[in-house]
């Protein structure tokens, strides 16, 4: 058994994050969970508490998504957009607008193969680097209480490391 | 500064690769222009560029060495959008745990599917 490894986010650019993991299953399957509602619903949920109560998905480029989640307390969030570009199993496109947020952003998916096993990198292209410190804050805010990091795991997680060794 | 103009001039500083590989460098210990200068194909001034916008974000702070004036880390800075980013990545982290348990399920049930279908074909 492989283990798959965490997920790395990096920030190449003022205007970008980089989400990056692995999975232990074909890109067919993970294209699927990422584009069927029903298997959507199970896993998009972010902090502990919130369900998601819409999920309108794009089947093809120039469909429009949105998706809503909701938690105990009755608090509501979404987001939605237009998908600009469908490929399965390996790239889907689209734009992304979050309830709260007056700016747009393009988020580029793309799912890589090799031997069973799938990279999924995501792309978040923002306006200005202001609104994707923005959104980063927002990730923060969301709940999860985070132990304070010393320094060392920063190059230790291989977010600086990554990015060095890129160059 | 407050916060947000902290965190913005933090990563700001951390955009750029050559920034970056310094603080890599420094994490390992203080140094020197010169030295820092070294793995670059850089001029010494290029450097010294980047050394500022390093400083202004707070990132790095000189030694008291007078002559050689070396660099060292400031880890406040850092740590705090490192904190940041964490957090973010927890969040995502979350997701995807779910996703792989998700996939796992999805993967025994193709499997399941493709038996009986070939138990079909034989009958």
């Amino acid at each position: 058994m492989t283990e798959t490894t965490g997920v790395k986010i990096t920030t190449p650019g003022d205007q970008e994050i980089v989400i990056r993991r692995e999975f232990n299953a074909p890109r067919r399957l993970v294209f699927e969970a990422y584009t069927k509602p029903e298997l959507l619903k199970r896993w998009l949920l972010g902090p502990p508490g919130w369900e998601m109560v819409v999920c309108e998905v794009a089947r093809k480029a120039g469909d429009r998504y949105r998706y809503e989640w909701r938690n105990a307390e009755g608090t509501q969030f979404g987001l939605g957009g237009v998908c600009r570009e469908f490929a399965r199993p390996e790239r889907i496109v689209c734009t992304e607008l979050m309830d709260g947020y007056p700016n747009e952003s393009l988020v580029t998916t793309v799912l890589v193969e090799q031997s069973g096993r799938t990279t999924l990198i995501t792309t978040c292209l923002y306006e200005s680097r202001e609104v994707r410190d923005m959104v980063i804050k927002s990730g923060m805010e969301s709940g999860v209480e985070a132990s304070y990091k010393r320094l060392d795991d920063l190059f230790a997680t291989g977010q600086v490391q990554e990015a060095t060794s890129a160059s | 500064m407050t916060q947000t103009n902290r965190l913005n001039a933090t990563f700001a500083a951390l955009a750029d690769p050559t920034r970056r590989a310094i603080l890599a460098r420094l994490a390992r210990g203080q140094a020197g222009v010169l030295e820092l200068a070294k793995p670059f194909s850089m001029s010494q001034p290029a450097i010294s560029k980047h050394l500022i916008v390093l400083e202004r974000a707070g990132l790095i702070s000189r030694g008291r060495d007078r002559q050689r004036r070396p660099r060292r880390l400031s880890p406040k800075p850092l740590a705090e959008a490192t904190n940041w980013l964490e957090r973010y990545r927890e969040f995502w982290e979350g997701n995807f745990q779910r996703l792989d348990a998700l996939l796992d399920e999805m993967k025994v049930q193709e499997k399941t599917r493709r038996r009986k279908n070939v138990r079909r074909k034989q009958q």
